[in-house]
């Protein structure tokens, strides 16, 4: 019945829209997904920029002289364990279990903060040492690479905290449902970014 | 999943079993090529960069079964079409723009330093 732009309904005043339009309830979750995928490109870019840009140290520092590996571990592990408490969140989730639903929440939120406390002392450390992304080609393109990604994290962990301020509010229903299996993809999206960032940018840039 | 008539979202099922699959495996295939960069395993540089690409490779499909539950059937086989997609878009742009720009590289600045030599000079 969507075809009327502008009807007249039985008294002759023009109508602007149908009464029965069609609406799709259940396209968020492919939805979200197409997200993902144009915001992989996003991120493919970046990395396509590293990739050609990364050898480019205009006489400065290299990879092997400015990252600290075992603090890229710990980074790593942060993100790691984060993706299995989200997965418990779920599961509590299925459950209808409410209090622990909030706090497996917070305890991805924690490791996610953790995540990016570790990454901006990083990046102060680097600018300190006169290794920021004004300093070369290889930095500028690492910072917009690794900064993005971790923009992304520090979004998810506003958009997580607000998930937890919902479900306080309105307990477990289908919309909070849905929300929450958006973060969900999100977040375990983020992960998967994360992979691509420390076998290409971090680990075989030691080996450079 | 069951028929749900088209109401509520499609929320994949999540199982205990699969979270814990999944991330033991993640663990797993991090924990190597950090080991094997960070301790200096094997000789061979080109043999290191080739297996922590593999891992890598191998890591992001397991997340994605795993943790974002993709499978053929999710969303009428829509999810796995633009993940794949998406994915061939991906590996052109990347596999495409390193290729062109090192035979530019290569064809402009014939004599450049390596990446070694940039390093020590004064």
């Amino acid at each position: 019945m969507a075809h009327a732009i502008a009807t007249h309904d039985a008294q002759g005043k023009p109508l602007f829209h149908t009464e029965q339009e069609v609406h799709v309830q259940n396209g968020t979750m492919i939805g979200f997904w197409l997200y993902l995928m144009s915001d992989s490109l996003i991120f493919a870019i970046l990395f396509a920029c590293y990739g050609v840009l990364g050898g480019n140290y205009a006489g400065g520092p290299g990879p092997a002289e400015l990252f600290d590996l075992s603090l890229i571990a710990v980074n790593t592990g942060l993100l790691l364990v984060s993706s299995i408490t989200y997965g418990f969140v779920m599961i509590a989730m299925q459950e209808g279990r409410l209090q622990q639903m909030i706090t497996w929440l917070m305890a991805t939120g924690a490791l996610g903060a953790g995540f990016v406390a570790i990454e901006l002392y990083e990046f102060n450390h680097l600018i300190h040492i006169g290794a920021g992304p004004d300093r070369s080609g290889f930095l500028s393109s690492f910072f917009a690479l690794v900064g993005t990604h971790g923009l992304h994290v520090s979004f998810g962990i506003v958009w997580l905290i607000v998930l937890i301020v919902q479900l306080k509010r309105y307990g477990i229903n289908e919309p909070m449902k849905r929300r929450v299996a958006c973060l969900s993809m999100f977040w375990h999206f983020l992960d998967i970014v994360w992979i691509g960032v420390f076998t290409f940018v971090y680990l075989m840039g030691v080996l450079r | 999943m069951g028929d749900d008539h088209g109401h509520g979202a499609h929320i994949p099922h999540a199982s205990f079993k699969d979270y814990m699959t999944g991330f033991v495996l993640s663990v797993i295939l991090t924990a190597i090529p950090f080991a094997l960069v960070m301790g200096e395993m094997l000789d061979s540089k080109v043999a290191t960069i080739g297996i922590i690409l593999a891992l890598g490779a191998v890591q992001i499909v397991v997340h994605v079964i795993y943790f974002l539950h993709m499978d053929a059937k999710a969303e009428e086989g829509w999810t796995l079409m633009s993940f794949l997609f998406t994915a061939s878009l991906l590996i052109i742009m990347l596999v495409g723009s390193m290729w062109i720009m090192s035979h530019l590289h290569r064809n402009t600045h014939p004599k450049d330093p390596t990446p070694a030599e940039v390093r020590h000079m004064p």
